[in-house]
């Protein structure tokens, strides 16, 4: 089952024994078991969530298709804000500790987890991650999901605030063609804005179909390379950071 | 492909309760899946047969109840049926809603032999 502590299924067993038995004839037995499929994933991921709160930690889960700039946009973000405000990372792809060596060189706090096969994290993956980071309080956690922009959305990892983000090489109608991911979004960043004059996306469409799918969607347009619209950026992650009392 | 996660967290949950109540074979489940629920049932039934391999469910009739997506509009209170996370209301078209149903993705029973 689990690949970091080889805890089964049975380690994580959170039953509540409401279940009903009935009897049916010809000797067999109907079970009421009524329980979510996510049920052990949403319990793990509201442990993380506890811990985050706990601490006042805004873990912050980064999604994504791959190559729209997630670790570039952290990249820019933790060299930017040094000494601001506190960081932490865990990255997560299928293979290689690429990100993490890219996040490592920033001087940043960061924690490599492999999927393998495995298209999405999950609320156990960061469990996991976190036990052996000695998160500071008061500090931002990025969790940079593997790039895929459709597993991911219906795992829940404990985060505060979900950022979906979308770069204008791709096709504006990324938000129809993949509701789940924007519909569970609290953010949705709009990258490498350097490029539009080369290329055909029309930042209105794309923001019109994020917000059909999601009226309450706050939308970014930025491009890490240039810096265009990193302020605006920055400003929402301080006003999401929790001054400590 | 998080169908096969799913999958194999039906397993997962299936055989513990078979296990507690003593059962060695599973004859039938019952899963509710939500037509907003993010499974592309192509994809799940793809899934299924791999994670079910040699496991308590591998003779077992699946039965798949499939949740219509229904919706409650937020301006004007209308209730109208969702078929995409995108549909605005078919009223005021708006797309402020709340969805009332769509998004389950459960176990509702099994049958175990007595």
């Amino acid at each position: 089952m689990c690949a970091t502590c080889g805890c089964g299924p049975a380690s994580h067993d959170h039953e509540h024994g409401h279940d009903h038995t009935h009897q049916q004839s010809k000797g067999k037995k109907v079970i009421d078991v009524e329980q979510d499929i996510l049920q052990e994933n949403n319990l793990l991921a509201q442990r993380n969530r506890g811990f985050f709160e706990g601490r006042n930690i805004l873990a912050i889960n980064l999604v994504s298709s791959p190559g729209s700039g997630k670790t570039s946009l952290l990249e820019r973000t933790l060299t930017d804000l040094k000494g601001e405000l506190e960081f932490a990372v865990i990255e997560g792809d299928q293979q290689t500790a690429n990100d993490a060596d890219r996040i490592h060189a920033t001087g940043t706090k960061v924690t490599q987890i492999n999927t393998g096969k495995g298209c999405h994290l999950d609320a156990h993956m960061v469990l996991h991650a976190v036990q052996g980071m000695k998160l500071k309080p008061d500090s931002v956690l990025f969790i940079e999901n593997v790039g895929n922009l459709v597993c991911p959305a219906m795992f829940d990892l404990g985060e505060s605030e979900r950022a979906v983000v979308i770069s204008v090489t791709e096709g504006e109608d990324k938000p129809l063609k993949y509701p789940d991911m924007f519909h569970s979004s609290t953010l949705c960043i709009i990258n490498k804005t350097d490029l539009l004059p080369y290329v055909k996306f029309d930042v209105e469409k794309a923001k019109e179909y994020a917000r059909k799918v999601n009226p309450s969607l706050e939308i970014i347009e930025l491009s890490c390379t240039s810096g265009e619209g990193m302020d605006l950026w920055y400003d929402w992650l301080k006003s999401k950071v929790l001054t400590p009392a | 492909m998080h169908e096969l996660s799913i999958a194999m967290g039906i397993v997962d949950l299936a055989a513990a309760q078979a296990a507690k109540h003593d059962a060695l074979v599973i004859e039938e489940i019952e899963l509710d899946i939500g037509c907003l629920s993010g499974i592309e049932m192509e994809s799940f039934d793809f899934a299924w047969k791999q994670a079910i391999k040699r496991t308590i469910l591998e003779t077992a009739t699946r039965k798949v109840n499939r949740i219509e997506g229904k919706a409650h509009c937020l301006e004007c209170g209308c209730y109208f049926d969702m078929q995409h996370l995108y549909d605005s209301c078919p009223d005021c078209n708006s797309h402020f809603s709340e969805i009332l149903s769509g998004k389950e993705l459960k176990v509702r029973s099994l049958v175990l032999p007595d």
